[in-house]
């Protein structure tokens, strides 16, 4: 029992913090079609805001409560930067951006590797976040406990913004007919800047998120960036309610598979399981109904 | 000049012009060191071959051609461990097994102890891989973006599986420490001249190849799915089978590349094959031009050739010059170096202060036809004219 309960946890942490990378690689690529590999590169950068800020307040607490709002906008800044540099010119090359974003993942990753040195640093957990509480017998640490909580506030602001506000129903305007919404007045520009904006800050928040539960280093991005496209493959493009459900199905299959077998054979179960179930479902678990979308 | 250039003659002349490069100039030329990196960029250059078909052609955005690279390429190693640990051994354990494993030859090894079993198998096991995951992605009409992802994903799960099984796989080590080559030594320069002579005719072979294809009404049929998938549908043909087909070849492609890389290099690791060296690949068909024939082999020896150079003086730079080829090749040129002609074509002719058309690459209309053929898929090309009379909406 307490096993099973241990590992549920576990896979409901790993869910949690696929959400986080994937709630906003669900915004800018579920519903602008931009397929941004930098989304990694711009929660390394979350992560390590975190810990710089760390370097200047020193008390663990204070500078995570700090770190989670600057780690957004850090993330959203670069994200704005990279949209208004570059992906403006090419929504109407999807697959392009792949690469283009590939390489600014590539120079971001470097350029972490020039200033913070290539050995990874580490971010102290604050002193409530350390220990384990007790449920029905099994430990779970606090820092995962956090993590799913922060994932869960991040899911319901998003959702919030997106269904209760003026610029979260001119987003969907946008996403469920661009033509129609432009010529009833929304700016899709500002309606396209905003998005990635928000998108790219969750990035942030989730590199700050994953500093409590392991150490950060250049490379921290690419472990998460597959892993968080699956997701939204899974879930279905630009369905945010199909990013949780495939976030969460995900993290848990992979800690049942990698209980039941090695970490790199559940790798490739979880991989084989994702290619049967786009043949049941190739547009994921829920799929938009829209003439304008492919 | 120009009329020798083109057609079946100029293409004949151009073939045996590459062939006495490859085959006569460069042995003569190279000291044996550069001759030996050479072929390892050829090896490159015929993964490029195969991207530059489903990609550039196909508009199979592929990005897990490192896992078909890496099974011709472990099976290779595999044999190659066999046979040295035969023939220096005696025990016909190899040497990593006996530290990391349990000293036995795990029983999926055993078939690779036959030549003849691994030519075939690096042929055949990434072209059944390919084609049993092609049908089961294009069938299902799985496309654009997923398809990409999907690929990636299994090249992440390739380096991860392969690292797990340090027993079997070597682990991030690899398989390294090759002495022999199907009974010739891999000391001895003279066998290492014919590896490279080995790779240049497969190079050569698959231009062939693609060049066929290319010309074929297959190659048109290849094209037009590229374009207008569903058009192609409703005129009868089987945008999953084209698809599927092209994928084989590019993954066998793939195949043999790696099985000629672990001779010629002399290692094989999961820091070759997973998700940076796959994309990687791309960079080099990106800049020749990724729709062209010759265009993906000389952008991918040029890129290995520069990356060789510069990443041993200047690691950091290297990198950072590597991303801005992504962003400034795939952002601003993306018809590669090969659209550059018919860009400044395109410029003369526009006078200056007339309104430039928005996709630059788009060629006059007067222009001779081998030329569209560089362009990215995207823009609209004088085949299919009608398209924008055509909006995406009509067809479903």
């Amino acid at each position: 029992m307490e096993l099973l309960i241990g590992q549920m946890f576990a896979g409901l942490s790993l869910g949690s913090v696929l959400l986080l990378a994937a709630l906003g690689l669900s915004l800018t690529f579920g519903q602008m079609g931009v397929i941004n590999m930098a989304h990694g590169e711009f929660m390394m950068a979350g992560a390590y805001t975190a810990f710089v800020v760390q370097q200047v307040i020193s008390d663990a607490g204070a500078s995570l409560l700090v770190s989670i709002p600057a780690g957004f906008l850090v993330g959203g800044v670069l994200g704005l930067v990279l949209e208004a540099v570059l992906l403006r010119r090419m929504y109407h090359r999807p697959l392009d951006t792949l690469l283009v974003t590939f390489g600014v993942a590539l120079i971001l990753q470097q350029a972490a590797r020039d200033i913070f040195g290539a050995p990874s640093v580490d971010v102290r957990a604050p002193v409530w976040l350390q220990g384990n509480i007790e449920l029905l017998g099994a430990p779970i640490p606090l820092t995962r406990l956090f993590i799913l909580g922060l994932a869960l506030v991040c899911l319901a602001g998003l959702v919030l913004l997106l269904k209760a506000t003026p610029l979260g129903r001119r987003i969907r305007a946008v996403v469920l007919n661009r033509d129609l919404a432009e010529t009833s007045g929304v700016s899709t520009r500002r309606s396209d800047q905003l998005t990635f904006f928000i998108g790219s800050g969750l990035a942030g928040v989730a590199g700050v998120a994953v500093t409590l539960i392991g150490s950060t280093s250049p490379y921290l991005g690419t472990n998460y960036i597959v892993d968080a496209f699956l997701v939204v493959v899974a879930g279905g493009i630009g369905q945010i309610k199909g990013a949780v459900i495939a976030a969460f199905a995900l993290g848990v299959l992979q800690s049942v598979f990698e209980y039941s077998t090695t970490a790199s054979i559940g790798k490739v179960l979880l991989l084989i399981v994702i290619v049967v179930f786009l043949q049941l479902r190739p547009q994921g678990i829920f799929s938009l109904k829209t003439r304008s979308l492919a | 000049m120009k009329t020798l250039l083109r057609g079946r003659w100029g293409t004949a002349a151009g073939f045996l012009l590459g062939a006495a490069l490859l085959l006569g100039v460069a042995p003569a030329v190279l000291p044996a060191f550069n001759l030996g990196l050479l072929g390892k960029f050829l090896c490159f250059a015929i993964v490029a071959v195969g991207i530059g078909l489903a990609w550039g052609r196909g508009g199979m955005l592929t990005l897990g051609q490192g896992v078909f690279f890496g099974l011709g390429a472990y099976i290779m190693a595999m044999h190659m461990k066999l046979a040295d640990a035969s023939l220096f051994g005696g025990s016909g354990v190899p040497d990593f097994m006996s530290l990391y494993g349990s000293g036995q030859v795990p029983g999926w090894w055993e078939p690779f102890r036959s030549p003849a079993v691994t030519l075939l198998a690096v042929v055949l096991v990434p072209g059944l891989v390919a084609l049993v995951l092609g049908l089961a992605i294009f069938k299902r009409r799985v496309k654009g973006a997923y398809f990409a992802i999907l690929s990636q994903a299994l090249a992440a799960a390739f380096a991860v599986f392969l690292i797990g099984q340090q027993a079997t796989t070597g682990g991030s080590n690899g398989l390294n420490g090759f002495r022999s080559f199907f009974g010739f030594d891999l000391k001895d320069p003279n066998n290492k001249v014919m590896l490279y002579m080995i790779a240049a005719v497969v190079l050569l072979l698959s231009l062939a190849l693609a060049r066929q294809l290319m010309h074929s009404r297959f190659g048109e049929l290849l094209v037009a799915v590229r374009d207008q998938e569903e058009r192609v549908r409703f005129l009868g043909y089987d945008p999953a089978t084209v698809k599927t087909v092209i994928y084989v070849v590019a993954a066998v492609l793939a195949g043999v590349a790696g099985a000629l890389f672990v001779p010629l290099v002399g290692i094989i690791s999961p820091a070759d094959v997973g998700v940076i060296p796959s994309i990687a690949f791309l960079i080099g068909v990106a800049i020749g031009g990724r729709a062209t024939l010759l265009g993906p082999v000389l952008g991918a020896v040029g890129v290995a050739a520069a990356q060789s150079s510069l990443s041993s003086t200047f690691p950091s730079f290297w990198v950072y010059f590597q991303g801005l080829l992504f962003v400034l090749v795939i952002g601003f040129m993306p018809g590669g170096l090969a659209s550059l002609p018919a860009l400044v074509r395109l410029r003369r002719r526009t006078p200056a202060g007339a309104p430039q058309p928005k996709a630059a690459t788009a060629p006059a209309p007067d222009q001779s036809p081998p030329a569209p053929e560089a362009l990215s898929p995207e823009t609209p090309k004088p085949g299919v004219q009608d398209r924008a009379a055509a909006p995406e909406e009509v067809s479903r």
